[in-house]
């Protein structure tokens, strides 16, 4: 048995910028799938607002375990081998991108309805109204739990470990697996998580309460 | 996409699917139960407690919340068992969804608790109820009638991350699927199947949630507008 050094906790900290890596994939794709997830569910056809809920239904309803394995055993027999790095990026941008859907939906359904006439009256076209007027102010109301879900983001890449992935949490388990001392490396690998989310959350927390003083 | 699907062995391996789908809900159903008791108790402490106590109480919930759930997990069960804590796999889950589900919990609480102004309080007090009695139908029943949008959706929430505790081999409806697919090779239909099956598990327990929601809140079921 090979004792606990300070190899494997550099180990570890090289499997966190992966962890980050993976988070930062996430977090783009999801955001672009999920302005127009939260654009579709505001638009003024119905089909497209159906489409858009059952899409956040289905994602919310799901694990996200389910959905990565989906991506990469399922697809995989299915003739569409993914690497662990792109099934987990894509299951994780799906899952991303449900949940920041709905957030957004909200930001933009919280601006005042009369920001919308006004700038019907000034002859605005759709796309204008939410470059110019509807997007901007909701983009502030949205930081603050953007920024709170990001956290669950970079949790939630923990998930990838299970297929195969080696970031933080496949990493624990493979110095767990040579040294066997569980409860010292997953405290450690759980203190590396601390250290990457806990700073998101005070500063979600922060911007929540700098958006609260203009009320 | 040329791919045959093929659910043929579902027509023997259903058992397996209704028994694992079955642990699910004994799982999360007790998570739930316990989680919701343990995350009052500390929302309760945050808001009254003095700083001996929020202080702990804040420290665990910002721990929990800023950490995986497979790293809990494993801290549970793999870490416990090395320092000479033997747990069975589905009492190690147990364990770990009540104590992250009761963090979540927790500021989920806390947020109602705090929006039952004082005059209420001091209604209470006039009417002589004690301090149980102040707590338990002046406090906790409104605070939870506000806030429980927020509790069923954290509750189901933690239904669909109990397959995380698959990981740790408790059979529950991962697991089950993760044995079936190694079995069969089917992996593409049998997480389909269970993909479909958790959807089930979150409308029946949201539908679950409402029914409570009925029977607890008197005034809301009489009245049907938000408190």
């Amino acid at each position: 048995m090979i004792q606990l050094n300070a190899n494997h906790f550099l180990y570890l900290l090289q499997a966190a910028t992966w962890t980050l890596l993976l988070s930062l994939i996430a977090f783009v794709g999801g955001s672009i799938v999920g302005l127009a997830i939260a654009l579709l569910r505001v638009s003024k056809s119905a089909v497209l607002r159906g489409v858009a809920s059952g899409y956040i239904q289905l994602i919310q309803g799901t694990p996200l375990l389910i959905l990565l394995f989906l991506s990469y055993f399922g697809l995989g027999i299915a003739g569409y081998k993914l690497v662990p790095i792109v099934a987990a990026g894509l299951s994780l941008t799906l899952y991303a991108a449900a949940f920041l859907g709905e957030i957004w939906r909200g930001c933009i359904e919280s601006v005042p309805r009369t920001q919308w006439e006004a700038s019907d009256c000034l002859g605005l076209n759709r796309f204008q109204q939410y470059a110019y007027v509807v997007l901007p102010q909701a983009v502030r109301l949205a930081i603050p739990p953007t920024v709170g879900f990001m956290v669950q983001i970079v949790k939630n890449t923990s998930l990838a470990s299970v297929i195969g992935f080696v970031e933080l949490a496949r990493a624990g388990q493979i110095v767990n697996n040579s040294t066997f001392e569980p409860f010292t490396i997953f405290v450690v690998v759980a203190a590396i998580y601390f250290a990457m989310c806990y700073p998101l959350s005070l500063a979600a927390r922060a911007l929540e309460r700098k958006a609260h003083v203009g009320r | 996409m040329n791919y045959q699907f093929d659910f043929a062995f579902l027509a023997e391996r259903w058992p397996d699917f209704v028994a694992g789908a079955w642990l699910t809900i004994q799982l999360t159903v007790a998570s739930i139960a316990l989680g919701l008791v343990v995350g009052t108790i500390c929302a309760l402490a945050r808001v009254y407690g003095g700083p001996w106590l929020r202080r702990p109480v804040g420290a665990y919930v910002e721990l929990i919340r800023n950490t995986p759930l497979l790293v809990q997990i494993f801290i549970v069960y793999f870490g416990l068992s090395s320092l000479g804590l033997k747990l069975s796999a589905e009492v190690s889950a147990v364990i770990a969804l009540v104590v992250n589900g009761g963090a979540y919990t927790t500021e989920i609480m806390r947020a109602g608790i705090q929006s039952i102004q004082r005059t209420q309080l001091e209604a209470a007090d006039c009417l002589g109820l004690t301090r149980l009695q102040t707590i338990l139908h002046v406090v906790l029943l409104p605070a939870m009638e506000r806030v429980y949008p927020a509790l069923t959706s954290q509750f189901v929430l933690l239904m669909l991350a109990s397959s995380i505790t698959s990981q740790i081999s408790t059979e529950e409806l991962t697991a089950t699927a993760n044995l079936v697919q190694s079995d069969t090779y089917r992996s593409f239909e049998v997480y389909i199947i269970v993909a479909v099956v958790y959807l089930g598990l979150s409308a029946l327990y949201r539908f679950a949630f409402w029914l409570i929601g009925l029977v607890l809140f008197e005034r809301k079921r009489r009245l049907g507008t938000a408190l």
